[in-house]
């Protein structure tokens, strides 16, 4: 074995190097150093994109490390998302209570953007349980941020509680994995998973535990309350990066592990997807508080991500990671604007804040818009396409029921999107929010999001390079 | 009369614990109980995996490993925990399931 093969980890090396440069940088520099600190995270993050935009085939460590081209590519479109948020953060986290603590905030989402690396690209359910564990450890301490703000401090409880449940649950299933098979290694279970009524049981029980991470309905409690009670960067980091590693990670676990389990997993997919969109649809009419409104659309969302799974196919696995790269832009751009509208009123996330909003920010307004009739899918935005992708493969396979109770909400999805709407450019309002001027890089993130939502849909290209490396 | 060990055994105490586990999760009101709950389910599964290696598959050490990991992570797990509801006793002065209730709806 040669030391130096370690090096084709690309990926994982580069991004260790800017998490160890930040965490030196913040010792380093003199405080408060928040600003200087966000440049250089961005900088960095930049680089260790370019570095790793050619996605690559890489296999070490017998098998334990694994990764395809369309991991590669996930990993890539994970870190453009999480530069995104430090884009969105610097306001936040320029505030006096934080402001001493910033470089933290970079470590550990940097290091949860480690775990979803190695939690995509694993080998072994060894190796996925240390990656998925490394991705919600230090997720916890991001959720329980704002230390003396009585909130996070609770989301935080509430997340940590949850997520230790959810991956004792699957450890137990995967004990039994482990139990029938003799062996956790991906390469060798296929054959020996044939589905028994215990390794049906394990597979109910491992699903049960991604379930909670993905928020899928009847695994969803914890996610309101957290999105809620966290940081709004933190909130729009939740709901986008750490929801598409684990979506990218059970269909590829789904698919190559329990693929000849494929009549027991589909069905039950089938149950949760149906119930997911339909609750969350329901409970999302309710909202006031904007934050736990993109909660509950964010698990509407996560349903019609595992419609691709249930498709089961190629075409699936592309049109996944395109959902997730288009829903990436669309929520960020959603959570910027609430996050920015937040540091200007001084914490205010009610839909009445917004009543108005167009007489006096008609920029922010028009992100907003773009990015709820993305999230809706209305053509020409890009979350049209992503949503018939995601049908379209479902439907390939045969599941047209399913697909067809998916279409019906996301009609009922449109209704409370456009309640938004309704409220920044029709509802009027005696003390609308005052104009004002995000910061420059909340500006240029926003611009980002704005041009992917517009683009993504109508550049082909996009969807093509992603079937060309899910045949590869 | 000698009883003999096997995996059975192992397995029933561990079951036992994993659904002891699981209760306590849903019924206890103290936030430290609830920690101490899902220690018992994570344990639960360490202790399937290393029976079932020690007893099905004594060639290879796979199991003795994850559960070794699972202990490492489970100890990091209760690190951040137990310094959550620190500071969630910090802000409210109760660690009751009853009295944190501002987030919901």
């Amino acid at each position: 074995m040669d030391v130096t093969m370690i090096f084709s980890m690309q990926n994982e090396l580069s991004l260790i190097a800017v998490l160890v440069i930040v965490l030196l940088a913040d010792l380093i520099l003199k405080r408060p150093n928040h600003k200087a600190l966000q440049n250089l995270t961005c900088v960095l993050m930049l680089i260790h994109i370019a570095l790793n935009v050619v996605p690559q085939t890489v296999d070490l460590f017998g098998g334990m490390y694994h990764s395809t081209p369309m991991a590669s590519a996930v990993k890539t479109i994970l870190s453009v998302g999480t530069l995104l948020v430090f884009m969105q953060s610097g306001q936040w986290l320029g505030r006096e209570d934080t402001q001493h603590k910033a470089g933290e905030f970079y470590v550990l989402t940097l290091s949860t953007l480690l775990g979803m690396f190695f939690m995509v690209s694993a080998g072994s359910f060894v190796m996925f349980y240390v990656g998925l564990e490394l991705a919600s450890i230090p997720m916890a301490c991001l959720v329980a941020f704002d230390k003396y703000r009585h909130h996070s401090a609770e989301a935080g409880a509430k997340f940590i509680l949850n997520s230790m449940f959810s991956s004792a649950i699957m450890l137990y299933g995967l004990s039994f994995v482990y139990g029938t098979c003799g062996t956790t290694y991906f390469a060798d279970l296929p054959q020996l998973l044939t589905g028994t009524p215990l390794q049906i049981m394990a597979m109910v029980f491992f699903f049960a535990g991604l379930g909670f991470k993905l928020s899928l309905v009847p695994f969803h409690m914890w996610t309101p309350d957290t999105y809620q009670g966290a940081p709004t960067p933190v909130s729009g980091y939740l709901s986008v990066i750490s929801k598409g590693a684990a979506a990218f990670a059970l269909m590829s676990i789904l698919l190559k592990v329990f693929g000849n389990m494929v009549d027991n997993w589909s069905l039950l997919l089938s149950v949760v997807i149906v119930i997911t969109i339909t609750v969350a649809n329901l409970f999302a009419i309710l909202q006031e508080n904007l934050k736990r409104f993109m909660a509950y659309s964010s698990i509407s969302q996560a349903g019609y991500i595992m419609l691709a799974v249930l498709a089961g196919s190629e075409q699936g696995m592309s049109s996944l990671v395109y959902y997730i790269v288009v829903y990436i832009v669309a929520n960020l751009a959603v959570f910027g604007v609430i996050g920015a509208v937040e540091q200007q009123t001084g914490g205010k996330v009610d839909r009445d804040t917004y009543n108005g909003l167009y007489r006096t920010n008609p920029k922010l307004t028009f992100v907003m818009t773009l990015a709820l009739f993305s999230l809706a899918g209305i053509p020409p935005f890009a979350g049209f396409f992503s949503k018939f992708f995601v049908f379209a493969s479902a439907f390939h396979s045969g599941y047209w029921i399913v697909v067809f109770l998916a279409l019906i909400n996301t009609i009922i999805s449109l209704y409370y999107y456009l309640l938004i709407v309704k409220a920044m450019y029709i509802t009027p309002s005696d003390a609308p929010v005052p104009t004002f001027r995000t910061p420059r890089m909340m500006r240029a993130s926003l611009f980002l999001c704005l041009l992917g939502i517009v683009l993504l849909g109508i550049c082909s290209g996009v969807f093509d390079w992603l079937t060309d490396l899910s045949v590869r | 009369m000698e009883l003999e060990v096997h995996v059975i055994h192992y397995l029933i105490v561990s079951t036992i614990m994993m659904f002891c586990g699981i209760y306590g999760f849903f019924t206890r009101k103290n936030l430290l109980a609830l920690l101490i709950s899902v220690e018992l389910m994570l344990n639960a599964a360490n202790i399937n995996f290393s029976v079932c290696n020690r007893y099905l598959f004594p060639d290879a050490l796979e199991g003795h490993f994850f559960s070794l990991f699972g202990i490492a992570i489970a100890a990091a797990e209760t690190a951040v925990a137990i310094a959550i509801i620190i500071n969630v006793y910090r802000n409210v002065k109760q660690v009751l399931t009853d009295d944190i209730t501002d987030l919901k709806g």
